[in-house]
């Protein structure tokens, strides 16, 4: 049985992960999930409806979907479904996220209690919000205090909110399919009476207010309306020329017919208003049916980008990296063998779900795996659980396992918090539009900070074990030893690539091969101090433990690298100014100047130095004298 | 004896490790700084200089305090050099190193050669305009332009440094002496006077009756000085008068001194071309419904009449012109009312391929010295 063990695990969760890539089942009859697949453009680029949900709501209250009052979620399709068709609904769900103590005060709401506030909740605040968050937004955006974020943020989710409300049809229309029916009927009329008023003949007066009226509706959900769903007419001359409603029925005025398009929206609003499924499933496969010939490659882009949001491939990852940690540490106290395969196989596991996320996400952007810093922390435990394989592969010892789970789900985290600022594959400003650095020079940096941070947390392993438990021998200690030593190699060698890579970049784009700007400088210090790793270890100034303390200190020197610089607000670099992550980034220094302290404790209260271990580790080699376990 | 001790100190592995660790720390240091005094103060401060300086409060005096960046640079050089010829040797199992190191000392060689030779210009262009020559990005010069004769103009050209340190100015193709009898290294002109104003004592051209008020030098890159001066001029018979020169001044001073007429001016020093270039296309797209610029490009034609070149070329993001010993990068971009205004930046930089073979030599070295370990590795294990 114990030999099968690992094989069945793995198998288990095999079957879960490829249990996320079934389409999600429809609810009440609707066809949701066909709905979020629909293609529009928002932010530059072609997305499904799911990810417009996907990306307001985590402006509006930091989550991906929202939970029900009575228990329950709403999708992120299903709830943008509610707010376009049927808001009185949505606006009595406790959407937006209010936290900020003055804020709370200034909205009357309570201090304890629900962080969220409904639409209805907030109604008779509007003006005060609005009023407050003109005043923050006069004010530098370096300077602001955390009231005058919080306001900020609040107003623009609201706007948000206010802008999707309007997205699909004029907030206050019932049937939005008759109204549509009227306007075009309206037209000939409407426009003969403007052009007689034009010319200064006798008009119809009932024709031009009507008319009048329409536009003047039409105009404003011009203004408003948020993702762009209405495929352009002549895609041949500009793909990208998408408009939203609003546009799109001005210009009914002079085609004097309303766009296929908006017309299959009013008829899927219409019917989910009245509540009758088969109808809107009906428009909507019309829509798609319509849509595909002409628009095949946005179609597929929707389609697959609905899914990938569906299957969330790093999510699984993290939970596997979360089972592999345990069963890693597990491993080096009792059933060595079960565990430690049941885990390696796990991360195999792990690594392909990982691999296949980076690889979707490459297709749906058409881009290299790395564009911004939020798909940087998914390469950078991607990098480190690769390198983490490849040691255990060698050394059947579990510190691949638990180093390389544990970079992977740190990694996953820092990405997960990245994420919350919207959308995470926004297009690239003209200067990073350039798939030939990105695949190298940031490709390349990237993986040089895997491989700083796999030395660190080498050293960690070999720290905690070393002084809090008596598993750490003197064989193990010396496997390590090399393992962060080749690493080191490594980490010199793709930082050092990376940053002349970086250097001939802006050689081409900037004039300069080295500027000394922040980023540069941050790369600069990675290479450097892996270099001083390298040479202290060749000139005998540091032996075993002084190699895991340098490599530590590794952690910091890639953290500031990686984020700190980002932290500094100066250069030309600073794409992503971002201050929440620094008190994080703080913690992480201290932690790594804590354990570094601790790795320079004297040899005697290290626990695994003190005796042979009494009872060695399967796989792991026997216990060795103190004198030669840190020599 | 002490020869033997200073070869071994320099040949020390020790004194590499101290040298990387004092990068290190100058480097982060010098990041840190550019936030209070700005990236070009703080690349002068920490890595152009042999020595990092540190005023002391209340004194004019300035106390090293750490090594610069020229100082460390030197030294591992030194270092490094000096390791080859005692200690390694020129071995066939060590070739991935030399390459490295050789790779190496290319590289900041390079840099110094960079920071010691290149010269960085902006070039700004109107749609339609064309011009023969860049504009420097901090440097301002003062010109005295002979324009007797319509059809060729005689420019003497004073640097700005030159203006501020010599009171004194004769020059041989001049038929009268130049004095500076105030400078103020960034200034603004006023009509009005205010608060700290001073007033311009000038006897012709349109500086009189103008106001002037003092302001800090510049320390960001995106800020530039704006220098102003009072100049006399003195010929054989006496002063002929003293004018108010700016860079912050459009209008063009004339005047006359024996039969010749003449400009003066502090103007953006100017660096000229034997060709020219015309700005035809401008263009900046930004993504559909958002603001983030998809691209920037310029259409230019160039021209050189002592060759017969005479050729368009697009310069965008990334992909700049290279001519001449000159590369022109898209720099900046901006709508005017007559058109939209392109700024191309001019880099001459004659050790601009170092960094490319200092490239290739690096990482081809470590390539091979890692992987001769990681073979070695391998094999270990599976024998």
């Amino acid at each position: 049985m114990k030999k099968y063990l690992p094989w069945l695990v793995t198998a288990g969760f095999a079957l879960w992960v490829l249990g996320g890539l079934g389409s999600p089942r429809a609810k009440d009859g609707f066809d949701t999930a066909g709905f979020g697949r629909l293609p529009v453009l928002l932010n530059g680029r072609v997305q499904p409806l799911d990810s417009v949900a996907r990306s307001s709501l985590l402006v509006i209250r930091t989550r991906q979907s929202v939970a029900l009052e009575g228990g329950g979620t709403l999708s992120p399709t299903e709830w943008l479904m509610e707010v376009t068709m049927k808001p009185e609904v949505a606006d009595a769900r406790k959407l937006f996220r209010v936290d900020h103590p003055d804020l709370r005060g200034m909205l009357k709401l309570p201090a304890e209690g629900s962080m969220y506030c409904s639409f209805n909740d907030l109604r008779p605040a509007l003006g005060e919000i609005e009023k407050q968050a003109e005043r923050a937004n006069g004010v530098d955006a370096k300077e602001r205090n955390t009231f005058e974020q919080a306001v900020l943020r609040l107003n623009y989710g609201l706007t948000l909110y206010q802008r999707l409300k309007n997205s699909l049809r004029p907030e206050t229309t019932d049937d939005f399919n008759a109204e549509l029916a009227a306007y075009q009927k309206a037209i000939p009329a409407g426009v003969a009476a403007v052009k007689r008023r034009e010319a200064g003949q006798s008009f119809n007066q009932e024709d031009f207010d009507r008319i009048l009226k329409m536009l003047e509706r039409y105009d404003a959900m011009a203004n408003i309306a948020y993702p762009l769903i209405v495929p352009p007419a002549h895609p041949e001359q500009r793909r990208d020329a998408w408009s939203n409603v609003g546009t799109s029925l001005m210009e009914t005025v002079h085609s004097g017919r309303v766009d296929p398009a908006v017309a299959s929206y009013a008829a899927m609003v219409t019917a989910y208003r009245e509540g009758r499924p088969a109808e809107f499933n009906q428009a909507l496969a019309g829509y798609r049916q319509w849509l595909e010939p002409q628009f095949t490659p946005e179609v597929r882009k929707g389609d697959r980008e609905f899914l990938f949001h569906q299957w969330q491939p790093f999510y699984l990852s993290t939970v596997l990296y979360v089972c592999v940690f345990l069963l890693g540490c597990g491993s080096w106290f009792t059933w060595f063998p079960v565990l430690n395969r049941t885990g390696f196989w796990l991360l195999v596991l792990a690594f392909l779900v990982h691999s296949a996320g980076i690889i979707f996400r490459m297709v749906l952007e058409g881009r290299p795996p790395v564009t911004n810093l939020y798909s940087s922390a998914i390469f950078v435990g991607w990098g480190a659980v690769l390198l983490g394989l490849v040691l255990e592969h060698f050394y059947h010892d579990s510190i691949g396992l638990v180093m390389s789970s544990a970079l992977g789900f740190l990694t996953q985290v820092i990405a997960h918090n990245l994420s919350l600022d919207g959308d995470t594959m926004e297009m690239l400003r003209a200067v990073l539009d350039t798939n030939f650095w990105l695949a190298t020079h940031v490709v390349v940096i990237t993986l040089g900070y895997a491989s700083t941070f796999v030395a660190g947390f080498l050293g960690i392993v070999y720290i905690v074990r070393g002084l809090f438990t008596r598993s750490l021998s003197g064989e193990t200690a010396k496997a390590l030893a090399r393992m962060v030593y080749g690493i080191v190699c490594f980490a010199t060698l793709f930082s050092f690539v990376g940053t002349i890579l970086g250097g001939i970049w802006a050689d081409q784009s900037w004039g300069r091969f080295w500027g000394w700007d922040p980023k540069e400088n941050g790369a600069l210090i990675i290479v450097l101090w892996n270099a001083i790793i390298l040479h202290a270890r060749w000139g005998g100034l540091v032996r075993e433990r002084g190699l895991m303390n340098l490599a530590v200190f590794g952690n910091i020197v890639t953290s500031f690298s990686w984020f700190g610089v980002n932290m500094l607000g100066v250069g030309l670099h600073s794409y992503g100014f971002m201050d929440k992550a620094f008190f994080w980034l703080v913690a992480f220094v201290v932690s790594q100047v804590v354990l570094i302290g601790l790795g320079l404790l004297p040899s005697h209260f290290w626990r695994s130095f003190q005796q042979p271990a009494p009872h060695p580790v399967p796989g792991v080699g026997g216990g060795l004298a103190p004198q030669q376990a840190h020599s | 004896m002490l020869l033997s001790r200073v070869v071994k100190f320099f040949c020390s592995l020790r004194l590499t490790v101290v040298c990387l660790a004092l990068a290190l720390v100058l480097v982060f240091a010098g990041t840190l700084a550019q936030v209070n005094i700005g990236l070009y103060a703080a690349q002068a401060k920490y890595f152009r200089s042999l020595f990092v300086l540190w005023p002391v409060p209340g004194t004019g005096l300035k106390l090293p305090v750490y090594p610069g960046g020229y100082l460390i640079g030197g030294v591992l050089v030194i270092n490094l050099v000096a390791a080859y010829f005692s200690r390694f040797g020129l071995r066939k199992e060590k070739a991935g190193l030399l390459m490295v190191h050789s790779g190496l000392v290319l590289l900041l060689l390079g840099q110094l050669a960079t920071d010691l030779l290149q010269v960085e210009s902006g070039m700004r262009l109107t749609e339609g305009e064309t011009k023969n020559f860049s504009e420097d990005f901090r440097a301002n010069e003062l010109v005295v332009v002979d324009t007797t004769d319509p059809a060729h103009n005689n420019v003497v050209a004073i640097p700005d440094r030159l203006v501020a340190k010599d009171r004194e100015l004769s020059l041989p193709q001049l038929p009268f002496a130049v004095r500076v009898k105030q400078y103020w290294p960034n200034a603004d002109l006023l009509m009005q006077p205010t608060n700290g104003a001073v007033a311009v004592v000038a006897t012709r051209g349109v500086g009189r009756g103008l106001y002037l008020i003092p302001r800090p030098v510049a320390t960001s890159s995106e800020e530039r000085n704006s220098p102003a001066a009072v100049v006399e001029l003195e010929g054989d018979q006496g002063p002929v008068g003293s004018w108010l020169v700016s860079s912050a001044l459009g209008a063009k001073q004339d005047f006359s001194y024996g039969q010749k007429s003449y400009q003066i001016a502090l103007r953006v020093s100017r660096h000229y071309y034997p060709y020219s270039l015309t700005l035809l296309k401008a263009r900046h797209d930004v993504y559909m419904g958002t603001e983030i610029p998809r691209n920037f490009s310029s259409r230019v034609r160039l021209q050189r009449p002592e060759t017969g070149e005479d050729r368009e070329v697009l310069i965008r993001m990334n992909a700049p012109l290279r001519y001449g010993g000159e590369t022109y990068y898209q720099y900046q971009m901006a709508d005017a009312g007559n058109g939209k205004v392109s700024t191309l930046q001019v880099v001459h930089n004659p050790g601009w391929l170092t960094p490319y073979l200092a490239c290739s030599l690096v990482g081809t070295g470590l390539v091979v010295q890692f992987m001769t370990h990681l073979i070695g590795f391998v094999r270990r294990r599976k024998a």
